[in-house]
């Protein structure tokens, strides 16, 4: 009887710890998570920010001033000392999100997981995000070590503040989730560049324009997916003179499409990254000074993208956004200049067919067999065994579809020709852009940046302004990759690049401003083939409609823009669907509804209920529009919301507008727009009836999740902000404007800023969300550019970054 | 002073030396020790070590919550469906610590019965 009572409780103690210490299911291990010691306790608190701390391998002390938004002002007397500190303050604010980045971008989820992120980790291998990682780093090895020196040298920054953690330390997602952080190294920044292009300039429907190619034929193809739309305001004014261009575009070598059944193609990423970029000159500018302007438009998540920081040496004074991870400024200003990025978005993913041999060792090119390059890619599984994905390569890149992955064809694959396998030395672009000085230094500084591709807009206190459309791109022939083409004819290749000087640009346009909101990058005029990439078509028509309506303009009017809600999109359709509906036979309830949005201005503020009703209305007509695209057998791409509304109103009867289900009856367009009306009044009144009314801010309910799947208890709901996608202001349920800057070019520039979420990655600061109240409202702060590293009134504490005697 | 008072006191002591060098599982062999030195009869072999850690836990957390508004607490007691309230998952962290603490101090009491001892 003792011995069992005795064993009874000793497996009693041995069970309650095991339970305790062990993460079950989705529950993190409680006794771990919940003691005060160790577990999340130890989270609740702000990052010290005061005091001295001594970091190995420093040569000299950086003062770090905080002001009262937790905004980080470096000073340090070198370069070196100067990223090892942006290193080291990054993590010591964002070390869970600079990681978990990293882990996404690798395709290395199931370690964290398990195998329920197997399939994203293996997208992510055969799209070779960590090949071409690979490649930047062997750029860098090869051409520029000086570079590669100052990623180290970030890199031994974050290891600096790894290496000073406790277990009972580590920022609360890793207990959550029970792991710890491992050591950062200089690939690790490659890999977050390569999550940024993945962003940026990841997505293409190639293959599945190929299947609609196929489907309705070239005629109703080039009806449904122009090169151009009827209307085109682009990013470089089209008065643009091109003839200092003597290199002419490849010509075409007459090449077919290969129009193969596939049936699914791999996650692409969100269409609505973009931004709006503008700067005015000072002609055009009511203080005399350049005032230039950003909001790049991204997920909205916390912790944010974006880092605030100010980041000085002797030499120079760099203050913007940083993307954790990434070594300086990526969006800001200087001294001298200000600068910003929107999304050039360009066709630089192309697909070829390959043919195997019987082993599938070697494919077929030029009439004879080349060999195939095998690249093996483990991915570790939380308890699990390891997963071993052999992904072929061949000179156009990896054959990301195969009998393995998404396809059943033994001897044949997709292989995918990507400009961010090129390699490059994207980080410094960044560097250059930190100490430029003017528009020469500006323009040098471009040359290194491949992808994603961006409009990077421009101005300085000398009084330029510019906007250089800057990335690598293939010189294609006319129609070049817009369907998959046969991988064994060299002429399918990428037979050159566009010479850099001859990217699309503009100086001091006559104008007197420049902009860009992902539009058209140029017009017919420009003697290279630029295919339709899903360009915007409203933001940038109201933004430079705005520049054109008066003489001068202040910040005031830069906030206003950034914060207008004109619904562009709407007042070119809902007119015409109003005048040429049949409303007659509308019921009670759907007359309620007819007569809000008739007295609707088309202004998508929060209170309103026009936005609510047009969401509907015209998601319900886009799908009774295209109902000939609804299918599972083949992967389809969307005709664009432009031409699309270009067909409603132009070409009412075409065979498109008729419903494939009803085969009795023809419908019209106008027979679609009450249909789809009637459809979106029925769920309105549903909305109505679940959750009290549909206006704007209710119905759309922006909200910021966490990264880690938008971990509700981590998350910001129902922000009170209007706007929505295709609207200046872009914000629609969990995406829009992630960094909202503006920059008077005074001398020194006075500048405003303001993003989505606070400064802290700690969920238990309270700087970890506390800007979001003020962005929704439309407000922004005051950046404090410091001039020196004396202490101003503004810095609220002082931490000292010494160099540690022994490494 | 009784066994009971020694006992508690005991615990919370060991539980405060042990956590100098251990993880969180240091309460459970505090419990232990407490258990072995200061045996008790029946329930109150566990209820005395829940009490302590209990307190012990509870009031860590609450003091260290308290000097944060329990901005962390509201969101993990989300997190972990209790209903957002900071008292409540203070409350939980307590009965866990109390818990853990409390099964170990029965280990200790059964190993005193086996292993009969001079004190």
């Amino acid at each position: 009887m003792k011995y069992a009572k005795l064993l009874l409780s000793l497996l009693g103690t041995l069970g309650i710890f095991f339970l305790l210490n062990a993460k079950i299911g989705a529950l993190p291990p409680l006794g771990k998570f919940l003691s005060p010691s160790s577990g999340i306790w130890q989270n609740e608190t702000d990052e010290s920010i005061s005091g001295e701390v001594m970091i190995p391998g420093l040569k000299e002390e950086v003062v770090v001033h905080y002001d009262a938004q937790l905004i980080p002002h470096v000073f340090a007397q070198n370069d070196h000392d100067l990223y090892k500190a942006q290193g080291y303050l990054t993590a010591k604010h964002r070390l869970w999100q600079i990681e978990f980045q990293t882990y996404a971008a690798s395709g290395r989820l199931s370690e964290i997981f398990g195998e329920g992120a197997l399939e994203y980790d293996r997208t992510e291998r055969r799209r070779g995000m960590g090949y071409g990682a690979d490649q930047a780093m062997a750029y860098m090895e090869k051409y520029d070590q000086e570079t590669l020196a100052f990623v180290q040298d970030y890199a031994d920054g974050v290891n600096a503040y790894i290496n000073q953690l406790e277990p009972e330390d580590y920022p609360i997602e890793y207990k959550l989730l029970d792991y710890k952080p491992e050591a950062w190294t200089a690939k690790k920044t490659a890999l977050l560049l390569m999550y940024m292009t993945k962003m940026l300039a990841g997505g293409d429907d190639d293959l599945e324009y190929t299947n609609t190619l196929r489907l309705i034929g070239k005629e109703n193809f080039d009806l449904l997916f122009p090169d151009f739309f009827d209307v085109n305001d682009p990013v470089i004014p089209k008065e643009t003179d091109w003839s200092f261009i003597d290199v002419p575009q490849t010509p075409s070598p007459g090449s077919e499409a290969i129009l193969d059944t596939i049936k699914e193609t791999i996650s692409k990423p969100n269409p609505d990254n973009g931004s709006n970029n503008w700067a005015v000159s000072g002609a055009k500018s009511s203080t005399g000074n350049p005032i230039l302007a950003n909001d790049p438009h991204l997920g909205l998540n916390l912790p944010s993208i974006w880092f605030v920081m100010q980041l000085s040496t002797p030499e120079y004074n760099a203050f913007g956004a940083t993307i954790p991870g990434a070594l300086g400024v990526i969006s800001g200003f200087n001294q001298h200049i200000s600068w910003g990025e929107t999304n050039a978005t360009r066709d630089v993913i192309d697909w070829y067919k390959i043919e195997f041999n019987q082993d599938r060792t070697q494919y077929k090119y030029d009439g004879s067999w080349k060999d195939v390059k095998v690249r093996v890619e483990e991915i570790k599984i939380k308890g699990q065994a390891a997963y071993i994905d052999s992904v072929l390569y061949t000179h156009h890149g990896p054959v990301v579809y195969d009998k393995n992955f998404k396809s059943d064809s033994e001897w044949s694959g997709y292989a995918m020709k990507w400009v961010g396998h090129e390699g490059g030395n994207n980080q410094k672009t960044f560097l250059q852009l930190n100490r430029a000085k003017n528009y020469e230094d500006y323009a040098a500084a471009l040359q290194y940046w491949n992808a994603p591709a961006q409009n990077f807009v421009f101005a300085s206190t000398e009084g330029d302004i510019a906007l250089w459309i800057q990335g690598k791109f293939p010189n294609k022939w006319e129609g070049q990759g817009k369907f998959l083409m046969d991988g064994s004819k060299p002429e399918n290749d990428w037979q050159s690049y566009i010479p850099q000087a001859f990217n699309a640009h503009t100086k001091n346009p006559e104008r007197g401003f420049v902009s860009s909101a992902n539009q058209h990058p140029v017009d017919e005029a420009y003697p290279y083939y630029v295919f339709n990439d899903g360009y915007e078509t409203y933001r940038n028509r109201v933004i430079n409609d705005f520049f054109n309506s008066k003489e001068e303009f202040s910040i005031q009017d830069f906030k206003d823009l950034h914060n207008n809600n004109d619904n562009l999109k709407a007042a070119e359709l809902v007119p015409y669907m109003l005048e040429t509906m049949d409303a007659a036979g509308l019921t009670e309830d759907e007359k309620v509804i007819y007569e809000e949005i008739k007295a609707w201005k088309f202004n998508n503020d929060i209170d309103e209920v026009g936005p609510s009703i047009w969401r509907q209305w015209y998601g319900k007509l886009y799908g009774l529009v295209w109902d000939e695209f609804d299918s599972e057998e083949t992967a389809l791409a969307s005709p664009y919301t432009y031409q699309t509304i270009y067909l409603l109103k132009n070409h009412g009867d075409h065979k498109f507008m008729d419903i494939v289900e009803t085969e009795d009856k023809t419908e019209t367009a106008q027979d679609l727009f009450l249909l789809a009306f009637k459809e979106a009044a029925a769920r309105l009144k549903e909305i109505k009836e679940e959750e009290g009314s549909y206006t704007w801010a209710n119905y759309k309910g922006t909200y910021a999740g966490h990264l880690l799947q938008g971990l509700p208890a981590f998350s910001r709901f129902d922000i009170p902000i209007g706007g929505d996608r295709n609207i200046v202001n872009a914000t629609s349920e969990n995406h829009g404007p992630s960094w909202r800057m503006i920059v008077e070019m005074s001398s020194p520039p006075t500048a405003l800023g303001i993003y989505p979420g606070g400064q802290s990655g700690n969920p238990g600061s309270k700087y970890y969300d506390d800007f979001i109240d003020d962005w929704a409202a439309g407000e922004y702060h005051s950046l404090n550019f410091l001039q020196s590293s004396e202490k101003t009134d503004k810095v609220i504490e002082t931490q000292t970054l010494k160099p540690a005697r022994d490494e | 002073m009784n066994n009971k008072i020694l006992n508690f006191i005991a615990t919370i002591v060991f539980a405060f030396l042990f956590g100098l060098f251990m993880p969180w599982v240091s309460i459970m062999f505090a419990s232990y020790a407490s258990a072995r030195l200061f045996p008790l009869e029946k329930w109150s072999t566990f209820l005395v070590p829940f009490s302590a850690i209990f307190l012990y836990w509870g009031v860590q957390a609450f003091v260290m919550s308290s000097r944060n508004d329990f901005i962390l607490a509201g969101k993990i007691s989300e997190l972990l469906q209790l209903g957002g309230s900071p008292d409540v998952l203070i409350f939980v962290t307590g009965v866990i610590g109390g818990l853990a603490a409390g099964i170990a101090a029965i280990l200790g009491r059964e190993t005193k019965v086996l292993l009969p001892s001079k004190s």
